[in-house]
């Protein structure tokens, strides 16, 4: 009964703790450094008062938001109010189950995976769409509207840009995607090569996708305050906040795994020596190649806010349509023909 | 327990939820809410279909019905803001043929269940498990070789639709100012702009005495 109970319930909760727990952190982490980077870009100084180096700055402020009251607005419809955050975490949190951090360190190995992580993207956009409606403020709503404009464009040219890797994959199975990649020719083995253009959308559009500048106009400041959660306080917005960063965390993490070889190391194939396991991770490949790669992806996240200014809305409705998924689609063609024509060789066997 | 005890407590437990959100989605007053009840029938209708393994299905079913299409649905209640008194005036007007429509349902639904408590095959065996592969793989393999040309038909028509839809709502209207972003991210800078190069120019050589105090302040 109690083994039962172990490998069925407890275990997996475990795991999910073991997954959620450090995600949590990394949010924290993640927006301390943005602010630092940030600063340095600006010539500032960033966060530096609280803990060393303003590292616990993060976590004063997580403190601050829980000891605040939540106001809720008149004539706003209480119950969604409150369910639109949680609306926009659960998704952003419950993909990480199929996000392979290793060899065979991955909670659910589904062969649906890659649908599995389009399912839970598009339901984010409920939680944004509730919020704007549910806060009954014309700022909020027209956030919303043009948030879920524009997470639903750009979830096509990501889908488009996804299958591209499908095509010459063959899986849905995101551990067989990082599989595919492995070869004896290092980094040129991985899909940026083949699927160089498309890998820039599926980045581009993992920005759009997540509302970060340059495409944050659901919450241009100048314009509309802070857009579809201009009313939320306290602990609601804090969800907000993390929601937002586990995503783009997530979209870090799949351009790894789709395109950059996940774990695999940049070195593959180039050295065959043998090393303790402390030291051999560097060319057999390691969940530390993975965060080391999704942590470049998503410095450029902050690069990007650091450099440029905001898209215009309908530049950014076209580039989406009229740029992007046209590109995605010629190039899903492409890939079929690598893929037809052998010019594309998957795993170890080439 | 047993799991097969837990997948019939589950399967209950799932259609309870999607019996119960279809019953608000006629019942409740504000259409933003019976919109997202229909969003929950859906994923729990997602669910029991990932119960009867057509994981594929489930999903298809959650990332376009409920991560497209309903979307579309709460922009466009939100939108337009429907009375729902005004629609509800129909009520008695339109039960006649809504019994009707729910006779033949269930009467269709009670043969199915029939044809199944009898023990018939319609359908045959699950084609996936007897060919060994995973439900999405053996939908992939079906739709690219067995059923190609249907499915490219589908396809064309999609297109044929999408196009038609556009060529209906795309009017131009003539004397209307709008921007182009197309022209706007097409503009060269050396339309807009010129450089002029000039010889930068020299600091006279005699500095500048410092201006007396005496002649700054004003009379």
């Amino acid at each position: 009964m109690f083994d039962q109970f172990w490998t069925h319930l407890l275990l997996p909760v475990l795991y999910i703790l073991a997954i959620v727990v450090p995600l949590i952190l990394a949010v924290a982490m993640f927006v301390y450094w943005e602010r630092k980077v940030i600063g340095w870009m600006h010539v500032r100084m960033g966060p530096n008062k609280i803990g060393p180096l303003g590292m616990l700055q993060a976590f004063a402020d997580v403190v601050k938001l829980l000891i605040k009251e939540v106001i809720l607005p008149t004539n706003s419809s209480k119950f969604l109010y409150y369910l639109a955050p949680m609306l926009a975490l659960v998704p952003a949190f419950a993909a990480w189950a199929v996000v392979p951090f290793g060899e065979k360190m991955v909670l659910a190995n589904v062969n649906a995976g890659v649908l599995y992580l389009l399912a839970m993207t598009s339901l984010g956009v409920y939680g944004i769409i509730l919020a704007g409606w549910a806060s009954n403020s014309r700022y909020a709503l027209l956030g919303a509207m043009r948030s879920a404009a524009q997470v639903i464009s750009y979830e096509l040219a990501m889908g488009m840009s996804v299958v591209c890797v499908l095509v010459l994959t063959g899986s849905l199975n995101l551990t067989d995607i990082v599989h595919a990649q492995a070869g004896n020719k290092g980094f040129f083995d991985w899909y940026w090569l083949p699927l160089l253009p498309v890998f820039i959308i599926y980045f581009i559009s993992g920005v759009a996708e997540t509302n970060r500048a340059p495409f944050d106009v659901a919450e241009g400041e100048s314009e509309i305050v802070a857009g579809f959660h201009v009313e939320y306080s306290g602990s609601a917005f804090a969800i907000f906040f993390l929601a937002e960063y586990a995503s783009m965390i997530l979209v870090s993490f799949l351009a790894a795994i789709f395109f950059m070889g996940g774990w695999l190391s940049p070195l593959q194939g180039w050295i065959t020596a043998d090393a303790p396991r402390w030291i051999n991770w560097i060319w057999t490949g390691g969940f530390i190649w993975l965060f080391i790669k999704a942590f470049l992806f998503s410095f450029l996240f902050l690069w990007f806010r650091a450099s440029f200014p905001r898209y215009r809305y309908d530049q950014i409705m076209r580039l989406g349509w009229k740029v992007f998924i046209p590109i995605t689609i010629v190039w899903v063609f492409v890939a079929g023909l690598m893929k037809y024509y052998g010019w594309v060789t998957i795993g170890t066997g080439a | 327990m047993n799991p097969q005890l837990i997948q019939l407590i589950m399967f209950y437990a799932f259609g309870a939820v999607a019996v119960g959100a279809a019953l608000a989605v006629i019942t409740l007053r504000n259409s933003v809410h019976a919109v997202l009840s229909l969003v929950l029938t859906f994923f729990s209708v997602a669910c029991i279909w990932l119960l009867a393994e057509a994981e594929f299905l489930a999903i298809a079913l959650i990332v376009v019905y409920v991560g497209a299409v309903m979307v579309l649905f709460l922009f466009v209640v939100m939108m337009l803001d429907i009375k729902m008194e005004q629609v509800r005036e129909g009520f008695a007007r339109y039960l006649p043929v809504g019994i009707i429509v729910a006779l033949v349902m269930l009467a269709e639904m009670i043969g199915m269940i029939g044809v199944r408590a009898m023990g018939l095959h319609v359908m045959g065996e699950d084609p996936a498990a007897a060919a060994g592969l995973s439900n999405t793989a053996w939908l992939g393999h079906a739709l690219y070789t067995q059923f190609l040309l249907p499915f490219e038909i589908a396809a064309i028509i999609l297109t044929v639709g999408i196009v038609a839809a556009v060529a209906l709502t795309l009017r131009h209207r003539g004397g209307v100012r709008h921007q182009s972003a197309a022209e706007q991210v097409a503009v060269d800078p050396r339309t807009r702009m010129r450089i002029v190069k000039m010889a930068s120019e020299t600091m006279p050589t005699e500095t500048v005495p410092p201006v007396a105090p005496s002649q700054e302040t004003s009379p």
